[in-house]
C-alpha cells in the first residue's frame, strides 16, 4: 500500500526554543478543545519530556487519556511523536503513525516549523477491521461530512 | 472529466451526502441504497460514480449485485481529515508561540 503522509512548513516569529516549548510543554494552549478522547472536556495535554514519555490527555473530570509515546526527543530542534488514535480519535494500542516536527533557526525571533505526520495509510489497515465501519468510520465520516458542508 | 471531483467536492451535493453517510455506516446494494431515500435506482448509480470517482468509495460484485462501500484502504476522506485538522492546530500553535512573551 502505498505511503500517505501530510506535511506543513510554517514560520513562526517566535525563537527556536519557545517555538519548542510552546509545541510540546504548552499544547494545552493551541491544541484544538473539541479534538480529544475522553468525556469530560479536555483540560490539559501533556507531552512528557522524554523518549518513551507518554503523550497524553488530563480531563476536567481528572480521567486520562494516552494519545501516544514520545519516540524522539531532541530539544529544540526535533520531535517525533506516536499518534496511537484512529480516525475517530480513539486510542489504539496496534497503531502507531509518526508525527515528526522539526524546529530550524532562521533568525533570532524566527523559526521555520517543517511538519509531517506520516504512515496514514496505516489508520486504514485498522479500519478494515470487522466492527469499524458502524463505530471508527461513522464518526469521523460525519464530522468530515459537516466541514465538507459547511 | 466533469465528474472528477476531489472528496469535498464530491459531498457537496446534500443526496450524495446522504448516500455516503449510509454507507458509513455499513456496505450497501444500489437497490438498498435507493429504498431508504426519495430517488431513483439510476440517480443512486449515478451518485455512487461520483463517489467512487473521488476515491470516497469502491464496490464488490456478488453474484449479479454490486455492494458499495466506503473506500477501506485509509482513503482521499481520511487524509482531508487530518489535513484540515492539523492546519488548524499548526496555526493556533503559531498564534500561540508568537503571543507568548519571551
Amino acid at each position: 500500500m502505498s505511503k500517505v503522509s501530510i506535511k506543513k512548513q510554517l514560520t513562526v516569529e517566535a525563537p527556536i526554543e519557545r517555538a519548542f516549548r510552546v509545541f510540546t510543554a504548552n499544547m494545552t494552549t493551541w491544541w484544538p478543545k473539541s479534538h480529544h478522547i475522553g468525556k469530560s472536556p479536555l483540560a490539559q495535554c501533556v507531552v512528557e519530556p522524554r523518549v518513551g514519555g507518554r503523550w497524553y490527555e488530563v480531563d476536567e473530570d481528572g480521567s486520562e487519556c494516552d494519545w501516544g509515546q514520545v519516540l524522539a526527543w531532541e530539544p529544540p530542534h526535533r520531535l517525533v511523536l506516536a499518534w496511537q488514535l484512529d480516525a475517530t480519535f480513539a486510542f489504539n494500542r496496534e497503531l502507531v503513525t509518526e508525527v515528526e516536527v522539526r524546529f530550524s533557526e532562521l533568525a533570532p525571533q524566527r523559526t521555520r516549523v517543517d511538519f509531517e505526520h506520516r504512515d496514514l495509510e496505516k489508520i486504514g489497515n485498522v479500519i478494515e477491521g470487522p466492527q469499524s465501519m458502524d463505530t471508527g468510520w461513522g464518526m469521523i465520516l460525519e464530522e468530515f461530512v459537516r466541514s465538507a458542508a459547511g | 472529466m466533469t465528474n472528477r471531483l476531489d472528496g469535498f467536492a464530491a459531498l457537496g451535493d446534500p443526496t450524495r451526502r446522504a448516500v455516503f453517510e449510509r454507507l458509513a455506516r455499513r456496505p450497501r446494494a444500489v437497490g438498498e441504497l435507493a429504498a431508504g431515500l426519495p430517488i431513483s435506482r439510476p440517480a443512486v448509480s449515478q451518485h455512487l460514480k461520483v463517489l467512487e470517482s473521488a476515491g470516497l468509495v469502491t464496490h464488490e460484485r456478488q453474484g449479479v449485485r454490486r455492494i458499495y462501500r466506503i473506500d477501506p484502504s485509509g482513503i482521499e476522506a481520511m487524509r482531508s481529515y487530518l489535513d484540515r485538522f492539523w492546519d488548524q492546530a499548526l496555526a493556533a500553535f503559531k498564534r500561540a508561540a508568537e503571543q507568548e512573551p519571551s
